[in-house]
């Protein structure tokens, strides 16, 4: 659950950052997972690290690398940040809950 | 022989057994409902009921139907403005089971004029533990009768109307036409595409709920400039993220909390009181008791259904084709339906029992996740999960080797619930050198159903 190295999604400019000011500049997250969404991770929450300046959009990119099985709903899901409506291109800040959510179809 | 012809003659005997029993039940409900049928009239006849006097006052509620709904009356925020509206309005329950019980049993009591239900399905045993609405009278019976029985002994003095059958593209715009609000209390993606396009095409108000497992879901869809269905899921989810309750099950009370604020969210709707959930989804978590509620996106622009440039007409809904769109069947067929693997890999119940009754030493693997192993099993059987075969194959080899069999053997056989997953195990099987391993076609439902009627189906 540790950040990974950021890969193009980087919200800042200087290129030449060293690995201790990626770890000043990554934020932690909870991610809260819905649904199928729970039964394809085993879990309904984790928290991550990301690098500053995600967006939702290249932070579910980097959980489908963690939870493969995650393809399965990522085309038909809500993304909440904090309860508000996201999309991908919303940002997420320190602290921040991600939720998950694909649609229940039982009854 | 003489012993197998016994045990049929005694299985034969216990079905004929369980027949008359359901009669006598069925009887004897009958009997009672004519017995409240007949206090219904005495009653009537004491007058209670709405015809039995006149409007009182510019509102049209008669001194009956004041005395019925007055803790309504007493509420501030409701009063007999949003009494007198519920009764002039009408809403359709689309689904008479988990989500639909609570549902058409709070509007009926609470007093909506018109109350229309639809269902396609027949009451069963494995329904009554989240299906209130539904008595043990009632098994066999059509949901829609049943219901709407319920409905009216509640409330004799509204209408109640039971749409039999299933809601379909080509009959939902006529019925969703008759009434001012509709709620989806459905089992499937499908239908729930239809509903939300044919609201929409009729702009009425959707109370959207869903219940699986130990969660809820609820949101009101094409309500004040909102989102629809298609807004925020304009791609349906594979056919895999979509389960079934007869698959993965569900906590009874779970649809029944999410049916009574679908109920809640209908009547303020119909009686126009407060604000709705239209814009927001709530989110129920049973295991963790947790409610939240997320505000969800806008109403789409580009939406199929409600966007600027629908491709919906009432012609197009007719014909579209909801189980081909969202690659689901409407209705829950609950058999086998893979086909993944030729005949001589295959073996039936029948075929099982004899290998039984002939003592020939084999291997039996349960594939089933180890709850349902817990439920009911056959003698003798491994249970290595689906997901852990690869994984356990040594398990299988020492089984096979206690009997003095090897990989190839043709004496390793494979079961689960339904005849789907052996299958799929059986395919592992096949890649991993188990050559001659076979399934049994229908799982243990067909085990019980052809070979051993005691075996638990669930």
């Amino acid at each position: 659950m540790a950040a990974e190295e950021p890969k193009s999604e980087k919200g800042y400019d200087d290129d030449d950052d060293d690995d201790d000011d990626d770890e000043t500049k990554s934020v932690s997250v909870n991610v809260l997972f819905f649904a199928r969404a729970r039964d394809l991770t085993g879990k309904s929450v984790v928290s991550l690290k990301i690098p500053c300046g995600s967006s939702a959009g290249s932070t579910m990119e980097r959980l489908l690398c963690m939870f493969p099985r995650l393809q399965e709903i990522c085309k038909s899901m809500l993304l909440a940040i904090n309860e508000e409506y996201a999309d991908e291109s919303t940002l997420l800040k320190h602290g921040d809950e991600l939720a998950i959510i694909p649609p229940l179809s039982g009854g | 022989m003489e012993r197998r012809a016994i045990e049929e003659e005694i299985n034969k005997l216990q079905v004929e057994k369980l027949r008359i029993e359901s009669r006598i039940i069925s009887l004897q409900s009958q009997l009672n409902q004519n017995g409240q049928q007949k206090q219904l009239d005495d009653k009537n006849l004491s007058g209670w009921k709405t015809t039995s006097s006149p409007p009182y006052g510019d509102h049209g509620l008669s001194k009956e139907l004041i005395y019925r709904y007055s803790r309504h009356l007493l509420l501030p925020d409701f009063g007999i403005q949003g009494q007198a509206n519920l009764l002039n309005s009408s809403i359709l329950v689309v689904g008479a089971g988990g989500l639909g019980s609570p549902v058409a049993l709070y509007l009926a009591a609470c007093g909506v004029g018109r109350l229309g239900i639809v269902d396609n399905d027949i009451v069963e045993l494995n329904n009554l533990q989240r299906q209130i609405i539904h008595t043990e009278a009632f098994i066999g019976k059509h949901k829609v009768e049943s219901a709407a029985a319920a409905c009216r002994a509640i409330n004799s003095t509204i209408d109640v109307i039971e749409h039999k059958g299933a809601l379909l593209a080509v009959n939902a715009l006529d019925i969703i036409s008759k009434y001012d609000v509709v709620v989806d209390a459905t089992d499937n993606i499908p239908t729930r595409y239809m509903i939300n396009d044919g609201c929409v095409l009729l702009n009425k108000p959707l109370v959207s709920g869903a219940a699986l497992g130990l969660e809820g879901q609820l949101t009101i869809y094409h309500y004040n400039g909102g989102p629809c269905y298609r807004c925020l899921f304009p791609t349906p989810p594979p056919t895999s993220a979509c389960q079934r309750c007869s698959d993965s099950g569900v906590l009874g009370v779970v649809p029944g909390i999410i049916g009574c604020l679908q109920a809640l969210e209908a009547i303020k709707l119909a009686s126009s009181v407060g604000v709705s959930l239209s814009g927001r989804m709530l989110l129920f978590d049973a295991l963790s008791a947790r409610i939240r509620t997320v505000k969800i996106r806008e109403r789409s622009l580009n939406c199929d259904a409600c966007g600027e440039n629908p491709i919906f007409t009432k012609k197009l809904f007719r014909s579209f084709d909801y189980e081909n769109f969202t690659e689901t069947p409407i209705f829950d067929l609950s058999c086998e339906n893979l086909m993944l693997l030729s005949k001589e890999a295959r073996g039936s119940s029948n075929e099982y029992e004899e290998l039984l009754n002939n003592g020939k030493p084999h291997v039996l693997l349960d594939v089933r996740p180890a709850h349902h192993f817990q439920i009911a099993s056959l003698p003798n059987s491994i249970n290595i999960p689906l997901p852990n075969i690869e994984k356990e194959l040594f398990t299988i080899d020492s089984a096979l080797k206690e009997i003095g069999q090897c990989k190839e053997t043709d004496s390793l056989y494979v079961i689960c619930r339904r005849g789907n997953d052996s299958q799929i195990a059986v395919q592992i099987l096949h890649q991993n050198g188990y050559s001659t391993a076979k399934d049994l076609i229908g799982g243990l439902i067909s085990w019980a159903n052809l070979v051993n009627c005691d075996f638990p189906i669930y």
